[in-house]
């Protein structure tokens, strides 16, 4: 069904996920959704890793009863695994400096909080 | 002012980021595949495994799994010094 | 939560821990291995956290004995990345021995847990580190939001 798709369909979705998150990171005031904006660019970088090591009509990396013998390409799913658990460690910390900055200034705007208190 | 330019820059980048896509990267399910064609040949034999992801994340390409190990332990501390008490001392 | 929940959770956490650890183990047969198999061990926790609430889990899921198993999943793996250099650092050096030797035949195969060499090892420590590590985080930040603070 992939091979139906007109051209480099997969690239340009990660392209247009790319764009929502920028635009999120550009124009939002919300902290929480800044950090939302973060975790989006995170997954639209992990879908065009996993697009660029497709073989068309191949199976999984994994020689345990496999159908056929043609297998998509390993070393880029490995890739992709580390960049996943690095975005969760990455967005707990983020997170966290979130709750800090509320307790400390009372507001979640990113304008409003930016004054140094005491 | 500055969102006239926040507008401008995201729309030329998007453009150029589409135009990219669609007719400068390689076509679609046809990668290059010199490394993995050895790695999937030979990952039986000399890693003894039959994941070749698992092979190729301890085995092949071990000192990225050591990185991302070292960036989950900074992480894990980091998040648990935040989000500690603070002890004010009040002194009279 | 109410009485009807923490019950269902108290008798769910046994068949999520021995689902996480039938991934982990398994991480060089099936699909799987360290990181998804503590990442579902974890998910277990926050089970627990969410229906029973921080205060209680406090208790017996402290913080000091969370960091000690996630320090000594990284002491393992990096010990098991040192044991071989005699030739390489990272290399595998129980292929063909005793313990976890076994050499799979080449093709399509039924899998035997007895293969792959330092590769499971590996998988165990680095599970037990994400599942140590993002329970820490998420009991962490439960308590913190929850008007008492982590203590000492």
């Amino acid at each position: 069904m992939i091979h139906s798709l007109p051209g480099n369909f997969p690239f340009v979705a990660a392209v247009v996920l790319l764009g929502i998150g920028l635009y999120i990171l550009i124009f939002r005031r919300n902290l929480i959704k800044i950090v939302m904006g973060i975790a989006i660019l995170g997954s639209s970088i992990n879908l065009f890793l996993i697009t660029l090591g497709y073989r068309i009509d191949g199976d999984a990396p994994i020689y345990t009863e496999v159908p056929s013998e043609l297998m998509v390409l390993p070393v880029v799913q490995a890739l992709t695994l580390t960049n996943i658990v690095i975005g969760v460690a990455t967005s707990a910390l983020i997170l966290s400096l979130v709750i800090r900055i509320y307790r400390h200034t009372g507001t979640l705007d990113s304008v409003k909080s930016r004054r140094m208190k005491g | 002012m500055r969102q006239f330019f926040g507008w401008l820059s995201l729309v030329v980048l998007m453009v150029f980021l589409v135009i990219g896509a669609l007719f400068i990267m390689r076509p679609f399910g046809e990668p290059p595949s010199v490394m993995d064609d050895y790695i999937i040949d030979n990952a039986q034999e000399e890693a003894a495994s039959n994941n070749v992801v698992a092979a190729v994340l301890f085995d092949y390409r071990g000192f990225d799994t050591l990185g991302e190990a070292t960036v989950l332990f900074a992480a894990v501390t980091g998040a648990l010094l935040v989000l500690r008490a603070s002890h004010k001392k009040e002194e009279t | 939560m109410s009485k009807i929940v923490r019950t269902v959770a108290n008798q769910l956490i046994l068949f999520v821990v021995i689902f996480g650890l039938y991934v982990i183990i398994q991480g060089h047969v099936t699909p799987g291995g360290g990181f998804q198999g503590g990442a579902i061990i974890a998910s277990g926790a926050v089970l627990l956290i969410v229906a029973s609430g921080s205060q209680e889990i406090k208790t017996w899921l402290r913080e000091r004995r969370l960091s000690v198993v996630e320090s000594s999943g990284a002491l393992l793996f990096i010990l098991l990345a040192f044991a071989g250099i005699g030739t390489v650092f990272f290399f595998n050096f129980l292929v063909g021995s005793r313990l976890f030797g076994g050499i799979p035949p080449v093709g399509p195969n039924p899998g035997d847990v007895w293969t792959g060499g330092v590769i499971p090892l590996m998988n165990l420590g680095v599970g037990l580190k994400v599942m140590a590590g993002l329970s820490a985080v998420v009991l962490a930040l439960a308590l913190f939001s929850g008007g008492e603070e982590l203590e000492e």
